[in-house]
């Protein structure tokens, strides 16, 4: 498939290895952590770990957009599901993630109107056609799906849509990132910085990490060449004493994002004062609500929202995989009480989820599969 | 700070909290034996190799659609639920339709096969068939994966009020086409009407009886490291022209449904390679990722798949790519999948190769020993991973 094989190509992986293993001194261990749960979806797919040294190990941020969204907000989306004129919309990978009292299939079995979109337009297409419901959409994701939340807000505005609102829970990834560089127990290498949200933001929010923060980051693209590329700039940068922002991703990610969405999202939302993070806890100015002049497409102003606060569950460690200081099955739960049928952490939830990732394609011994799989 | 945040006591998930305790009371009842000389991680490995063979329990309190979708939840729902209760010989083998020894009044003896199937696609026409030659397509390939001659079908169909009679008439004329295609014959049926909005449209469950011709005894139990697995065709056919015919997506593509009756080919199939055939399974709902997962766990081996190997149009992949999901999970209507001894394997492929509907078939993988009850795949990028039963219908990442 053309723009998708180039960058699959078992050839120029072997080559891209041997380089990666000559620059590993020997005797040191790398930790990069990939920030985006689309790069841990792709690694655990094509499995790239095959190609790594054993030296070199690749940790999971938190860049997974359904994985930080709190109990509480599932709940609070559930609250808003169950009046008798909504119709509640989000994307696929939302319904299975649990809250206190269950997730989006449970609430939909028990007969809230609840469907999957592939984008906000479909549900502002619902709600054209539904004019007697109310159809709200829950809005997630980093800067990467901001942009067409925003859109969405501004169509139904130019239409005079009064019965869509979104129930915004949209987080930006540099407070994120923040949080996992405040943390005293992990010690990381360097970042394969989010590819995707990089097309929105560009690469100049991170420059602070290699200055301030003494880390290298590669802005890095999702197909797996371009994480094995990535990983063997972070390691040349390691080799020369450098500590720069690189952009691999530069076919899609231009350096200063995209002004255009940007601006959109300017115009729509705002920075909330805090916002509830599954795992890390509150962080402050790390998330984004609709603005005052957009309030009629706010359902958080529409509907009264419980604002519910669900603990975490004292044996769930999804925040210490969310900060990459836990592998997912160092966590007490995983594969046992915490298994992809029943999710009680976020993490094991959507495929981009580390734990899922790597419940479903990466559990097992590297030495039976490897010996399973010799031809 | 925490004033700004204006919200109550957090309250707890109590389902969460009596998970871990269960899990936890679980774990103390059986410690795991001689696993001291394994590492941590291996330990924990083989925490989850012992909770996943624990019996089948239904959590939920509701069904919700991941246990129609033929992953894990649906595997749950038939063990925990009606296994559980009509316990036999004959079904608990689980296979696409019950293989059933008689013996007759006369002192004759034969074997029959018997299967039953609903159908209930959205949209009901889609490019490439109908859910009218899918009712008996279906039903007519359950009976050729038990190696058996499709003879008789019936059908039964359940009608919303208000459902345009011209479009009965055309599923049904689809039906007859289907069935004389197959050689079968639709010998008794039932009707019933239910009020507007109790259904969605026109919903039909047929059941066939073939009979088994041949000395073979096929089994999702029966696969032996060294065994090659094969695939009559293309793979995902039906699944995206299905999802793309909803309209949702706003794709559109040159695709059509690959629905069609298999008995022919796995005629072919069995008499070039006869005893040598392990077992065949149609691909259908959870497509070929499924049911290697059913051999895996059922025969206790490793099914080893080459990527590179699997056929899958261009258009399927794209669409597959496109969504974030796996062709190895979408569903086909008129593929199937075999699991062929070593020895008669190359004699099994040109078989398929020689039926019309077979010209895409390849060998896709191999059957080993070690790690048993896992479905293991090389990428074609050159890396490893497991292929594991999805918990429920295949959902979009999103981004």
């Amino acid at each position: 498939m053309k723009f998708v094989d180039e960058f699959r190509d078992a050839g120029m992986a072997r080559t891209l290895a041997t380089q990666i293993a000559a620059l590993c001194e020997p005797g040191r261990h790398y930790k990069f952590m990939e920030v985006c749960g689309g790069h841990t979806h792709t690694i655990y797919k094509h499995g790239l770990e095959d190609y790594l040294p054993e030296t070199v190990s690749l940790v999971h941020g938190p860049g997974c957009p359904v994985c930080v969204i709190p109990m509480g907000r599932v709940d609070d989306a559930i609250a808003i599901a169950e009046h008798d004129d909504v119709i509640l919309t989000t994307f696929g990978d939302m319904l299975r993630v649990p809250g206190g009292r269950g997730s989006f299939f449970d609430s939909k079995a028990a007969g809230a109107d609840i469907r999957m979109v592939y984008s906000p337009l479909d549900a502002l297409k619902i709600a054209r056609k539904n004019p007697d419901k109310r159809v709200v959409f829950m809005a997630i994701g980093f800067e990467t799906t901001a942009p067409s939340t925003a859109m969405t807000v501004l169509r139904a505005a130019a239409e005079g849509l009064d019965n869509f609102s979104i129930f915004c829970n949209h987080v930006t990834i540099i407070p994120a990132i923040k949080a996992i560089l405040d943390s005293p127990d992990l010690r990381l290498d360097g970042f394969l910085g989010p590819g995707h949200v990089s097309t929105v933001i560009g690469c100049r929010p991170y420059e602070w990490i290699a200055r301030d923060a003494h880390k290298p980051l590669v802005c890095a693209g999702f197909e797996p060449l371009d994480i094995l590329q990535s990983v063997y700039q972070l390691l040349v940068q390691l080799k020369e004493g450098r500590c720069e922002i690189e952009n691999q991703y530069a076919r899609v990610v231009p350096w200063d994002g995209n002004p255009k969405a940007l601006q959109v999202i300017g115009e729509v939302m705002e920075l909330r004062r805090h916002f509830e993070w599954r795992g890390l806890g509150f962080i402050s100015h790390s998330a984004l609500q609709v603005r005052e002049r957009y309030a009629r497409f706010d359902a958080e102003r529409i509907f009264s929202v419980p604002g519910v606060r669900v603990a975490d569950p004292k044996a769930c460690q999804c925040g210490e995989v969310l900060k990459g200081v836990l592998k997912p099955w160092e966590c007490k739960v995983f594969g046992t009480a915490c298994t992809p049928e029943t999710p009680i952490g976020t993490c094991m939830v959507s495929s981009e989820g580390a734990c899922a990732a790597y419940y479903n394609f990466g559990r097992f011994s590297r030495d039976r599969v490897k010996e399973a799989t010799r031809t | 700070m925490t004033q700004d945040l204006g919200s109550t006591i957090p309250t707890r998930a109590n389902w969460a909290e009596e998970a871990v305790t269960t899990a936890a009371a679980q774990e103390a009842q059986n410690p795991h034996a001689g696993a001291e000389h394994l590492t941590r991680e291996e330990q924990v490995l083989a925490r989850i190799a012992k909770a996943r063979s624990r019996k089948a329990k239904i959590k939920e309190e509701r069904v919700t659609l991941s246990h129609g979708a033929g992953g894990k939840a649906t595997q749950t729902l038939i063990e925990a639920v009606f296994l559980d209760a009509f316990r036999n010989p004959v079904l608990e083998q689980l296979e696409d339709g019950a293989q059933l020894a008689m013996a007759w009044a006369d002192g004759g003896t034969g074997r029959l096969a018997f299967t039953t199937d609903s159908y209930v696609v959205s949209p009901l026409f889609f490019p490439g068939g109908d859910i009218g030659d899918l009712a008996v397509n279906g039903t007519v390939n359950d009976l050729a994966m038990c190696g058996a001659r499709p003879l008789y079908l019936s059908c039964g169909f359940i009608l919303e009020e208000g459902f345009p009679v011209a479009d009965l008439q055309r599923i049904v004329a689809s039906m007859a086409a289907a069935a004389a295609a197959a050689g079968v014959q639709i010998v008794t049926g039932d009707t019933k009407v239910v009020e507007r909005g109790k259904a969605d449209g026109c919903y039909i469950t047929t059941a066939g009886v073939g009979v088994l011709e041949r000395p073979v005894v096929l089994s999702a139990a029966a696969a032996k490291p060294g065994d090659v697995v094969l695939v009559s065709g293309p793979i995902g056919d039906h699944g995206i022209t299905v999802m793309l015919a909803r309209g949702e997506l706003d794709i559109s593509a040159d695709i059509v449904s690959d629905t069609a009756p298999l008995h022919e080919i796995t005629a072919g199939l069995l008499d070039a390679a006869g005893e040598g055939v392990r077992l065949l399974r149609d691909a259908t709902r959870g497509g070929v990722a499924t049911i290697c997962n059913e051999v895996a766990v059922a025969s206790q081996v490793a099914v080893v798949l080459d990527e590179a190997a699997l056929p899958v149009r261009p258009v399927v992949n794209g669409a597959s790519e496109l969504l974030g999901i796996d062709p190895l999970y979408v569903a086909c209507e008129g593929r199937l999948v075999a699991v062929v001894a070593p020895e008669q394997a190359d004699a099994a492929l040109a078989a398929l190769h020689a039926h019309p509907l077979g010209d895409g078939a390849a060998a896709i993988g191999t059957i080993k020993d070690d790690p048993p009850g896992l479905v293991l795949l090389r990428t074609a990028f050159g890396g490893t991973r497991i292929v594991d039963l999805l918990v429920g219908d295949p959902l979009p990442r999103i981004c």
